[in-house]
């Protein structure tokens, strides 16, 4: 292990400040701002972008061991030995995600510009993106647990608002709240993680912990594991708190293409990644990593092939998309670098995917159901050709960008050897040809076959400011996989970060074997979906349908579950909390005030009136007194 | 032959109480030689100039540490300056409110009822007695917690007590009822004097003299065991425990509380206390601390009794008044409880405690007087529903002392209660600690409930309202809160002033 260097930075919070304050601006000024509120928004979203790349370009010109660079912005917190800076940190591995959020992010603006051009609250939802950009930068930046955990709230908090933002729909503000509860699971895990570490390491600084993760005891490193994977499940919706992600959809489809797509849900593979020096060191809960991934993964693209809402298919895949992130990342050192390059490339074309889903509604009189789609080709050229490059790009077809990210995930979990590889190389698998066969379902029902909408729906192109940012995401859907596979270079750039050690691993199948499996995966789902789309598509769901389907329409009776084992009993434990509460506690008080305001009634009456009854109320004092003291001296 | 030497009085130590003095006399003077149009703007100029002049005179004193005067009747030590500080701050703060507002009758000599009060009515005048006789009884107060021994002290005693049962007869509207009340202030007021001029007969049979510290060398000899000592301390604490309004001998409070001119009652509720509570203190920590095991359980007794029964009959209160008088009885057996003490802690947390209490009180009854009707002042709680809709400064403010007497944090009310139960606590009197938590748990109920009444019922009478405050009466109450509130949060400075300066000379 080469030593590395840090350098001093006095820039770095910008990323966090500029954006903050635009939101605070666009906050404070309230209608005032209503007019250059979004054109604001949008500058500072690109002004942090175009930072990014100039730091890019900084860290490139630095030897790999001296690229990170620190920031102290000021001591937090100073109790006696517990010491907190919030600070901030720039490596290899935060610098992906502030391009990554910033870029996407920026993308997202200017199309939100149009696709939010009728809405009276443009400039609020504006307010609340550069809150999320904010957050979000924190979260990535932050230099130790404590400083992630408040970027972490605050995305979520975020997330809450713009999930919720027409909640004038009482089943949107539901699914915000949904989202907020389920989250604050996964946040509590985070903050008992950061608990056990303080009480283990005494400091909660990444640095910190690091230097100290190999000689920690072995329970206390899988106590922290586990705790970070439920914070993870949690804001990244993988199993068992992956119910939120699907209701999410109720906000408008640019925050689900920013923040439940490209962004936000991708944290808790981010947090994985950055607690590698954990994960590496606790091999019990790096194999629940993966297990999770994988239930996750496949969750996900079952559930994806029984929507047909268009958002709900695209979250469904989404769930399922980090579930392969998330098992990448269980697989230690040979599969971080993986699992980052899976989330940028999935950042680029489900971002690029959830566009073209807005476009088409922007088109469509905002309808969601695909049964009601069809035929969309013709009416709408530029949204078909984006969202089919990140379609060929999800489903792994050579050369878009998913098919070098997936692969390496599959070829990894395969070489995790022994059966567990076969296992879970398998489940990887399974889980391209299912994702071949949703994704085609959704490309055909929406753009091929027959027209399937009703009368007075005139689907139409969206406007430039919409389809540019979905003409720059699909760019990236193409290219973005070779850029990073390419000679490995996000590997060797992520080394320093996630790989010390530096890894060496046996190859039980070689790289031409598990591509074409692969790809035969691929074309296997693909196939299925055409034999059984091409025809007439039911303009509504059929009722006669599998148990599984049936299941998959209904999240795979997530909810169900949650209902029955947590919400029921949950309530039932506060109806009777409440019921003692009001019997018991509020009993026994009145009770005692019964007693005190009858005996103040009673005392009252001493109160006659008659100076004749106080002057012998006076002397009988008297005499008690005496009386006492007398007993007192005797 | 025998010769006659000019005792040395030492004037200068005197001099606040002296000052005081004069001015009531010069304000009889004025009632004889100005004419009455006139009276009312002098006694408005006079009475605060003699009361800021002697407040100078005590700042001026502060630094003479511990002196005995007029051969040593007097003393005048640390206690006894902010003792009679506090006394002059609370009345100026009185006077405030005395000063505003029509409360007192026109001509108290004329019947009630009688054409010769209307003719004095339609004339539009109130009776000016009312400013000598505060001095008076102000220079009464400043005297008795200075008493050094128990001729001097008995004479301040009446000096404070007889303006105080003729002011309490002054009430403009329902004077029957204020007469009566004064009555019985009077009656029982000098059935208890008796009581203690007994005991201090008592006393001086025991010790065979008259001065505090010749009475405490005898105490310490015989250990306090003998019961001439003992019934001589029971006679005396009965007139004490008289004047703080102690249970049994709260009899009088609700009555004259509800009688007196609102001024008056707050003026008795807040200043009284502090002198009777301070020649208390002094009583039992310097000059029969001998006895301190025997009294020590007697007043323990005392305090526990005071605090529980002010609580509890408070709640059963329909009258703002009768509310705030239990409330002082229940505040009198808090303060009992730094008596009991009998530690440093005690002493210094009842200067607090009394200081805090008696502005906030001020502060209460200055309200009271504002809040009226076409025939005076609404003292039925009932009425007061809805208020803070009505007058929502003049309801937000009396909440603010309802919760500083309650003791809520970031009110004076909850400092001093805090100190003067660790002063207790310390003093080794956990029950009475208990006690007092739980009485102020009680007492809670009843402040909050006004506070519930005043903010969250609809209103019921739309005769009440709260005449136009002048300013003097709004100067009164804002001042009020304001140090209210500042004991609350930045009560270091005033403590320390305290303890700095609180040390019995003995």
């Amino acid at each position: 292990m080469e030593s590395t260097m840090t350098l001093t930075s006095n820039t770095l919070v910008y990323f966090v400040a500029l954006p903050l304050l635009s939101a605070a601006l666009l906050l404070l000024l309230g209608r005032k701002a209503d007019r250059w509120g979004h054109v604001l928004a949008t500058t500072v979203a690109g002004a942090t972008f175009v930072f990014g790349l100039i730091e890019l370009v900084a860290m490139m010109g630095r030897d790999e061991y001296s690229r990170a660079i620190h920031q102290k912005v000021f001591t937090w917190i100073s109790v006696g030995s517990f010491q907190v800076d919030a600070a901030l940190l720039l490596d290899q591995l935060s610098i992906c995600f502030v391009l990554l959020i910033t870029g996407v992010g920026t993308l997202i603006h200017i199309y939100s510009i149009a696709y939010m051009a009728e809405d009276p609250d443009r400039r609020r939802f504006f307010a609340y993106l550069n809150l999320f950009i904010a957050a979000m930068l924190l979260l990535v930046l932050g230099d130790s647990f404590l400083n992630l955990y408040v970027g972490w709230e605050g995305v979520g908090l975020a997330s809450y608002l713009l999930i919720g933002f027409w909640n004038k729909k009482a089943e949107y503000a539901t699914a915000a709240k949904k989202a907020f509860v389920a989250n604050r699971v996964g946040d509590l895990g985070l903050s008992i993680a950061i608990m056990i570490a303080f009480a283990v390491f005494g400091t909660v600084t990444f640095k910190g912990i690091e230097a100290q993760a190999e000689s920690a005891s072995q329970a206390a490193m899988v106590a922290i594991g586990l705790m970070l994977l439920l914070a993870a499940a949690g804001k990244s919706a993988q199993f068992p708190l992956q119910s939120w992600l699907g209701d999410a959809m109720a906000g408008p489809t640019p925050v689900s293409a920013l923040i439940h797509a490209a962004t936000m849900v991708t944290a808790g593979v981010y947090l994985i990644v950055r607690s590698n020096f954990i994960f590496d060191n606790a091999p019990t809960a790096q194999f629940v990593v993966v297990l999770v991934g994988a239930i996750t993964l496949l969750f996900g693209a079952i559930i994806g092939m029984a929507k047909d809402d268009i958002k709900k298919a695209l979250a469904a895949s989404t769930m399922s998309q980090i579930g392969y992130m998330v098992l990448a990342a269980g697989l230690g050192p040979i599969g971080y670098a993986f699992a980052i390059m899976h989330l940028l490339t999935h950042g680029f074309f489900k971002a690029g995917m959830f566009l073209g889903a807005g476009s088409v509604m922007h088109g469509m009189n905002d309808e969601v159901n695909m049964r009601r789609y069809g035929g969309l080709a013709r009416y709408m050229p530029i949204t078909t050709v984006t969202f089919g490059l990140g379609y060929l790009a999800i489903i792994g077809v050579p050369p878009f960008a998913g098919f070098y990210s997936k692969d390496k995930i599959i070829e990894a979990a395969f070489n995790l050897g022994g059966s567990k590889g076969i296992i879970f190389g398998s489940i990887t698998l399974l889980g391209a040809v299912i994702t071949a066969f949703y994704m085609t379902r959704v490309f055909m029902m929406t753009f091929l076959g027959k027209k399937r909408w009703s009368e007075g729906v005139h689907p139409h192109e969206s406007p430039f400011l919409m389809w540019a940012p979905m003409v720059l995401l699909a760019v990236g859907s193409v290219a973005s996989g070779f850029l990073l596979y390419s000679g490995k270079r996000l590997e060797y750039w992520l080394k320093p970060v996630v790989d010390k050690h530096g890894h060496s691993h046996e190859e039980f199948l070689s790289h031409s074997t598990v591509t074409t499996l692969a790809l035969s995966a691929v074309a296997i789902g693909v196939a299925i979906a055409i034999v059984k789309y091409r025809g007439e598509v039911p303009s509504s769901a059929p009722e006669k349908v599998s148990f599984l389907t049936k299941a998959a329409r209904r999240d795979l009776l997530q909810d169900d579950f949650n209902e029955a084992v947590l919400m029921r009993p949950g309530q039932g434990l506060t109806k009777a909390l409440v019921a003692t509460d009001e019997k018991v506690i509020d009993g026994a008080v009145r009770v005692v005030a019964g007693a005190a305001l009858g005996s103040a009634r009673g005392l009252r009456s001493i109160q006659s009136g008659y100076v004749r009854n106080y002057a012998l109320l006076i002397l009988v004092g008297v005499a008690v007194l005496i009386a006492a003291i007398w007993v007192i001296t005797a | 032959m025998t010769v006659f030497n000019t005792p040395s009085l030492q004037y200068g130590a005197l001099l606040p109480i002296l000052t005081v003095f004069i001015g009531a006399v010069i304000g009889v003077l004025v009632e004889t030689f100005v004419k009455p149009t006139m009276r009312r703007f002098v006694h408005s100029l006079l009475t605060p100039a003699v009361l800021l002049v002697a407040l100078f005179q005590v700042i001026a004193n502060r630094e003479t540490v511990t002196t005995t005067a007029a051969i040593g009747s007097v003393v005048i030590d640390g206690p006894v300056i902010i003792a009679q500080g506090i006394l002059l701050l609370l009345s100026l703060l009185a006077l405030l409110f005395v000063l505003d507002v029509d409360s007192f009758a026109p001509e108290a000599s004329a019947l009630p009822g009688s054409e010769e009060e209307k003719r004095a009515i339609a004339s539009g005048k109130q009776q000016t007695e009312i400013f000598p006789l505060m001095l008076f009884s102000i220079s009464g107060m400043m005297l008795f917690p200075a008493a050094s021994d128990l001729i001097t002290l008995f004479v301040a005693l009446e000096v404070l007590s007889l303006p105080l049962y003729l002011m309490a007869g002054l009430s403009r509207r329902r004077r029957l009822f204020s007469q009566e009340s004064a009555l019985k202030y009077f009656l029982l007021g000098a059935y208890s004097s008796a009581f203690f001029i007994f005991g201090a007969a008592f006393l001086y049979g025991y010790a065979g003299a008259i001065t505090f510290p010749e009475i405490r060398n005898a105490v310490i000899e015989s250990a306090g065991n003998d019961v001439i000592l003992l019934i001589g301390i029971v006679f005396v604490s009965v007139g004490l425990l008289f004047k703080v309004g102690a249970v049994p001998f709260h009899a009088w409070t609700p009555d004259v509380y509800q009688g007196a001119p609102t001024p008056i009652t707050g003026f008795m509720a807040a200043a009284t206390k502090v002198a009777a509570f301070l020649a208390t203190l002094r009583i039992f920590y310097t000059v029969v601390d001998g006895a301190l095991w025997q009294w020590q359980p007697m007043l323990s007794a005392v305090a526990i009794i005071t605090m529980a029964f002010g609580s509890i009959v408070a709640i059963a209160q329909r009258d703002v008044k009768r509310m705030l008088a239990y409330s002082s009885i229940a505040h009198a057996g808090f303060l009992l409880a730094g008596v009991v003490a009998f530690n440093k802690e005690g002493l210094e947390s009842s200067l607090f405690y009394l200081f805090a209490y008696g502005v906030a009180t001020l502060g209460a009854f200055g309200i009271v007087t504002l809040i009226r009707d076409g025939q005076g002042e609404v003292t039925d709680l009932n009425r007061w529903a809805g208020l803070g809709k009505k007058s929502p400064a003049m309801a937000s403010l009396f909440a603010l002392f309802l919760l500083a007497f309650a003791g809520i944090p970031l009110t004076s009310g909850f400092i001093g209660k805090f100190s003067i139960f660790s002063a207790a606590y310390q003093g080794g009197l956990q029950s009475l600690v208990i006690v007092g938590v739980l009485s102020s748990a009680v007492a809670a109920f009843f402040y909050i409930r006004v506070i519930v009444l005043m903010f969250f019922t609809d209103a019921s009478d739309p005769s009440v309202s709260v005449t136009l405050p002048t300013r003097r009466s709004l100067i009164g109450v804002w001042s009020a809160a304001i140090v209210t509130v500042a004991l609350g949060v930045l009560p270091t400075s005033t403590l320390r002033f305290i303890t700095d300066l609180a040390i019995f000379a003995r």
